[in-house]
């Protein structure tokens, strides 16, 4: 029997057709099958800190959060609205300096200055993209792409909220273990309220948004009020992440706009599976301490996960956690065609 | 009269930055994100050429411009040809490309301020009242020559021909016999030789610095996008409107003011008028 008259097929497990439905809640076994990988997961992050021995690890579990968030952000962009965000560092940079001068200026905690700073500059991501909006595919990538380079270039030209230095001076959470608990609950909470999000009926709305726009417009539906309400979710995602950021640093500057913020998420999103919103927060926990790990070689650790991603999108552009659900949910077997 | 002869000069030298993107997206609908850093990379490779190797000046220039185009080629060949089609991806690899050149030969050691190309020829002239150096008017020259040769390239010949086929309809070229793949590749390799031509031109006038790709890149986006994404004719005129704009404001407002025209431009652009000022109209592509 040659290969050529034999071909792989994909089957679901049993356990999986079993689970779908209401009998999941009959056994044990169909319990677990479902909960167990989300239960390692939550449990596992809210365990790293206290496992992880020195501090400098701990800081780099609250970056991998953060930048989770912001993979999030735009996985949730990208995959569920269509509208593929080139700059998540906006997002960033408005949350963080947001919170920087709330705090600052108006003394305000920062318990108080992250939600606000979340809300706000949300809102504000929200107005100041509304005109782009009608936009699609490579066009709305380029404009975002353009947005915190602007910003960047204008707080410099006019030599506002601290010019090139940044704003100094800015409170640190109370203590290591709040830092680390917000950060982590803040991304739990934002990663299981995404995908509940998605299985809504406006999730729906979002996808049929990213897949025919003009169907969604003949049903009746506003497009762009949709949309702002996709980017409103997005860059809360990325505003807080941002706000988190500059209280954790006490320091807020232009490098808040800087493109790292917007690859290294894409990157994330890329390897760790795009359309999942796991996958991107399991790419980040990949890629962060990775990059954290090669930081003594400089601007080679850029070139690194350059590589990987184009390594990635060109040869295995599902991404981990497409393959590692296929693997879990079904099994394969050769079959005489 | 300083106006005029320096908005001149940058904008020539904006056409420069843009039409290797201009080329490269109008032929094969690919934004080749990593414009910016083969004109960083050929800017140290004939620098290297001239320097490390000893090769004569004339010499390393016409190796770096094969070179670039070689190595846009081969980008093409092995990474961008396997994604064509998802505008998404394209960017995503394109631009990781750009990085990993940039951020590599920064890591390769060439930063900081020591890094210089020769001018082709030395001295300067008084232009109506207006002190200009040589190199600068070489680079006005050899501008306009390059939109000039370009414009009979895709008129009289058969590649040009077959690749203006390609930018108005690609799948009537391919009908008509034009491989599209081959030609894509011609364009990415003509598009990184363009990218190291402005290179070569424009870098004597200051240092070779790792940044420039970025601001580069920008630029060309800026100019194209304003042009209308894939018209030639547009990314000229659009590089003598931002051209003129940028030295404007630099008398007027500062020298800080000069991206942000740039990045300005390109987001008015896209919000008023996606096509661009001169590009065709295709409504329902681009926007809902």
């Amino acid at each position: 029997m040659d290969a050529g008259e034999r071909r792989k097929e994909r089957i679901d497990r049993g356990i999986k057709v079993r689970s779908d439905s209401l009998y999941a809640l009959m056994s044990w076994r169909e319990l677990a099958y479902l909960s167990v990988p989300r239960l390692v997961f939550i449990v596992g992050m809210l365990l790293l800190p206290l496992i992880l021995p020195d501090m400098y690890w701990q800081r780099v579990v609250s970056i991998v959060c953060i930048y989770a968030l912001l993979a999030l952000s735009f996985d949730f962009l990208a995959h569920f609205a269509g509208l593929v965000s080139l700059g998540g560092a906006f997002f960033v940079g408005t949350g963080g300096y947001l919170a920087a001068v709330l705090n600052t200026s108006f003394g305000l905690p920062p318990l108080v200055t992250i939600p606000l700073a979340t809300l706000f500059g949300a809102a504000i991501c929200t107005l100041l993209l509304l005109p782009c909006l009608p936009l699609k595919g490579v066009y709305f990538a380029i404009v975002s792409l353009m947005y915190p380079l602007f910003s960047m270039r204008l707080i410099e030209a006019l030599d506002i909220l601290g010019g090139t230095d940044g704003i100094i001076g800015i409170d640190s959470f109370p203590n290591p273990w709040i830092e680390q608990y917000t950060v982590i609950g803040v991304m739990l909470f934002f990663l299981f309220a995404a995908r509940r999000l998605v299985n809504m009926d406006i999730g729906l709305v979002f996808r049929g948004i990213k897949d025919n726009d003009q169907a969604i417009r003949a049903s009746g539906m506003n497009i762009t009020h949709y949309k702002a309400m996709a980017v409103f979710i997005a860059s809360a995602m990325g505003a807080m992440g941002g706000a988190c950021l500059v209280h954790i640093y006490m320091w807020s500057g232009i490098s808040q706009f800087a493109l790292d913020f917007s690859i290294l998420p894409i990157a994330a999103t890329v390897i760790g599976g795009g359309g999942t919103l796991v996958g991107p927060v399991l790419g980040c926990l990949i890629l962060v301490p990775i990059s954290e790990l090669l930081r003594d070689f400089g601007t080679l650790r850029i070139v690194f996960y350059s590589l990987i991603l184009v390594g990635f999108i060109v040869f295995r552009s599902e991404g981990i956690m497409v393959y590692g659900q296929r693997k879990y949910h079904q099994f394969e077997r050769w079959t005489r065609i | 009269m300083e106006i005029l002869i320096y908005g001149t000069i940058n904008s020539i030298s904006l056409a420069l930055y843009a039409l290797g993107f201009a080329m490269v997206y109008g032929v094969s609908r690919l934004p080749n994100f990593a414009h910016g850093a083969l004109f960083v990379l050929s800017g140290f490779g004939t620098w290297a050429f001239l320097n490390l190797l000893g090769l004569n000046y004339f010499f390393s220039i016409v190796l770096a411009i094969v070179a670039a185009g070689v190595i846009g080629s081969l980008i093409y060949r092995f990474i961008l040809i396997r994604v064509r089609g998802m505008e998404i991806s394209e960017i995503i690899a394109s631009y990781a490309m750009g990085l990993a050149i940039l951020e590599g030969l920064r890591w390769g050691g060439f930063k900081g301020m020591t890094y210089t190309l020769p001018a082709f020829v030395e001295g300067s002239m008084t232009l109506l009242g207006v002190s200009v150096d040589y190199q600068r008017l070489l680079v006005v020259v050899i501008g306009a020559a390059v939109v000039g040769l370009l414009w009979l390239f895709t008129r009289y010949t058969r590649i040009g021909l077959a690749l203006k086929g390609m930018a108005q309809d690609e799948r009537a070229a391919m009908m008509l016999g034009i491989d599209s793949d081959a030609m894509a590749l011609v364009a990415m390799a003509f598009g990184s030789s363009l990218a190291a031509l402005a290179a070569i031109c424009l870098l004597p006038l200051g240092n070779i610095v790792v940044e420039a790709g970025y601001r580069v890149l920008i630029l060309a986006i800026a100019v194209c996008i304003v042009g209308g994404l894939g018209s030639w004719v547009g990314a000229v005129l659009a590089a003598f409107l931002i051209g003129f704009t940028q030295i404007l404001t630099v008398v007027y407002l500062g020298p800080h003011y000069q991206m942000v025209v740039a990045l300005l431009a390109i987001i008015l652009t896209l919000i008023i008028r996606p096509s661009g000022l001169f590009g065709r109209q295709k409504e329902l592509e681009e926007r809902v």
